[in-house]
């Protein structure tokens, strides 16, 4: 016990001593936090508009406005030749154009109907959905405006209500998954390199040579980074809450409990890392490109996996990141307890259990 | 600690082999090596870089297995019983290995502690050679000095009082006056019962040991005490000078008597061939007998192997 004491006293003397790599350390929580939250949006807001209004009558003016009002339009360059309306999207400078035709208001009053076009720029394919859906939307709020009045016979009101996440804020998606990505490059890649570092310094020799067992050396080396990473996930919750306004639902207990539960994962998986390679150079590409790319690809927090092939989705199911997604979006944003999260917890438990006995299993007791 | 006082030796090695493969290659470390280091004594293992000295510490220290033979350190075999043999032993590899982002002070807790033991119950066992660096125990040790360096190091695999010390190469990049006062620490140990394992590549280093294995490309070519090595050594040599260096040593393989020469310092050694009683030097060329060194004798037994 009191090996293990010193063991862990001296690890934290190398990460306080290495001030430059702290401060990566407990600053890139903040920052993915800050660059998801407020660069890296597909929220689509204030799009460059252009409407070309070439009825001018009383009720183009009127959805015209309405358009203008809305938060998410921005008219741009008004015309009344739609042939500007290519040069515009060439150039880029708008994303979605609305073309009213000249017997728009004449129309409308004499036949009952009437015909709008919506051009869109696809080369985004999310955001022309979006804009055009979003058009759609305010036109038919317009049309029930005009109906007002003298009522049709039969209407279909269709109520829409987004469940947990009523504004559709792309923050409530992200926060778990920026959460993922930090705890597994602070746990997986840092205490990899920390292991190997001191077999690439020769400090392994001597501990090697010494009657300190193995499993000491290695459950030392995770002990510091646990307690970094609970810093960085409080740090991570206290900005989501209070900067990116992303409600915790669920018990706050249990989503500390199962985010320490990743922590172990992911750092059984870095300890894995360091048992099977040799130089830190190896353990940085292992960590990073086997370990990180497919944590952002595969866990759902960027591309749907709903979405992808059958052999990806499979795929998919051997990253711990998927499971711990899965909880967070659970408990944090739908509010979910434990009785409904169980199999994943499960999953992931397993997973620790086995990249920790693996890694103990590999740890080398000689040299070479 | 109790003291050893059986008659087995610290360190048997015998027919011990190991080879590397690094590619297609094969490469011998070790061939066919057998020596044993009796129970507190100096043993120093002599050899140029590449002879396979670090091997056979790693071997004796359990941090490497072997193709063939078998090796025991304090009547352990260093395969089976590593565990114990980690307890027991103090090790020291060539390249300096404590923590350099950890102050002296850290360093020798941390190895005390490692070892389940204090740094105040073995105090006095270190204490000559800590002594010398305690003024700096706040210094982080990659700040130190080669030599203070060294001395960490020998206190840090001490610090548990081990029965037999490896040293890899401790001088290796040390200044003279270090050097000096680290082999003086050894004899000291020496008397406190400790058997040392230590290897050089300094020839005068060899003189401070109480018995040498000379060694060369994985295989040992001559075990003595450094006094018989030299003394019965049977061949004579001659130093040589004069004002052309250069053109001597090329003169000097000429000279019927020559069996080999080559330069040594301010000198030239001329190694006489066998049955030449007085070898007659030419007139500008200022010659004197000597006694062989170790040297001498290592690079005529290199001689001896390579044909």
């Amino acid at each position: 016990m009191k090996q293990f004491y010193h063991f862990i006293i001296k690890e934290f003397y190398h990460i306080f001593r290495d001030r430059k790599t702290l401060l990566i350390l407990l600053g890139m929580p903040m920052a993915q936090i800050v660059i998801f939250g407020f660069a890296l949006s597909n929220e689509v807001k204030n799009a460059h508009i252009t409407i070309v209004n070439q009825s001018n009558g009383a009720a183009s003016m009127k959805l015209v406005q309405k358009i203008e009002s809305s938060k998410y339009f921005e008219t741009y360059n008004q015309t009344t030749q739609t042939s500007d309306i290519e040069k515009m999207f060439r150039k880029g400078t708008i994303k979605v154009a609305l073309v009213i035709p000249p017997d728009f208001d004449k129309t409308i009053l004499a036949q009952n109907s009437s015909r709008l076009q919506i051009i869109s720029d696809a080369t985004d394919p999310n955001v022309a959905t979006t804009l055009t859906a979003y058009l759609s939307i305010i036109v038919a709020d317009f049309q029930k405006e005009l109906n007002q009045p003298n009522s049709i016979p039969y209407t279909i009101n269709v109520e829409t209500r987004m469940m947990y996440n009523p504004q559709l804020k792309g923050a409530y998606n992200f926060v778990p998954g920026v959460m993922a990505m930090v705890l597994l490059l602070v746990c997986t890649l840092m205490t990899s390199l920390t292991v190997v570092r001191e077999k690439e310094l020769g400090n392994m020799e001597i501990l090697l040579a010494s009657p300190v067992n193995p499993l000491i050396i290695i459950l030392a080396k995770a002990v510091p980074y646990l307690l970094l990473s609970i810093i960085n996930i409080i740090t991570i919750l206290l900005l989501s809450y209070f900067v990116l306004e992303v409600p915790i639902n669920g018990s706050l207990a249990l989503l500390f409990a199962v985010s320490i539960l990743f922590i172990l994962v992911s750092l059984a998986l870095g300890l894995l890392i360091s048992s099977v390679t040799d130089t830190q150079k190896a353990a940085m590409f292992i960590s990073l490109i086997v370990m990180l790319l497919p944590t952002v690809m595969f866990s759902g927090f960027i591309f749907p996996i709903e979405n992808m092939p059958l052999p990806l989705r499979v795929i998919s199911n051997i990253i711990p990141a998927k499971w711990y997604f899965i909880i967070v979006k659970s408990v944090m944003i739908k509010g979910l307890g434990f009785s409904l999260i169980w199999k994943e917890v499960l999953i992931l438990t397993g997973m620790m259990l086995f990249f920790f006995t693996m890694a103990i299993k590999k740890f080398k007791i000689r040299l070479s | 600690m109790e003291k050893f006082v059986s008659e087995q030796p610290a360190i048997v090695v015998s027919s011990v082999s190991k080879s590397y493969t690094t590619g297609k290659t094969v490469v011998k470390a070790l061939d066919n090596i057998s020596f044993e280091v009796e129970r507190g004594s100096l043993f120093g293992l002599i050899g140029p870089d590449g002879a396979g000295k670090t091997t056979l510490f790693r071997i004796l220290t359990s941090l490497l297995l072997f193709d063939k033979g078998q090796a025991m350190v304090d009547g352990f075999d260093v395969i089976a019983d590593y565990k114990t043999i980690r307890k027991r032993i103090g090790y020291m590899p060539g390249r300096f290995s404590l923590y350099t982002d950890l102050t002296v002070q850290e360093n020798l807790q941390f190895f005390a502690s490692i070892f389940e033991t204090t740094i105040e119950e073995n105090y006095d066992l270190i204490k000559a050679i800590y002594a010398q660096i305690e003024p700096f125990k706040d210094r982080r040790a990659g700040k130190l000095s080669g030599g203070m360096k060294q001395k960490l190091a020998l206190s840090c695999a001490l610090i548990h009082r081990p029965s037999v010390l490896f040293l890899d190469e401790p001088t290796t990049g040390v200044d003279a006056v270090s050097r000096k006062e680290f082999w003086d620490m050894l004899k000291t140990l020496k008397q406190e019962g400790i058997t040392i394992l230590v290897s050089t590549p300094y020839m005068d280093e060899a003189n401070l040991c109480d018995k040498v294995a000379l060694i060369q490309a994985g295989t040992i070519l001559g075990i003595n005490t450094p006094e018989n090595i030299t003394e019965q050594f049977p061949k004579t040599i001659y130093r040589v000078r004069n004002d052309n260096m250069h053109a001597l040593l090329q003169e000097a393989k000429q000279w019927a008597f020559t069996e080999q020469v080559y330069p040594f310092g301010e000198y030239h050694h001329v190694v006489i061939r066998h049955g030449v009683a007085e070898p007659v030097f030419p007139a500008e060329v200022e010659a004197g007998k000597i006694h062989p060194g170790i040297e001498d004798v290592f690079i005529d037994l290199m001689r001896d192997h390579e044909q």
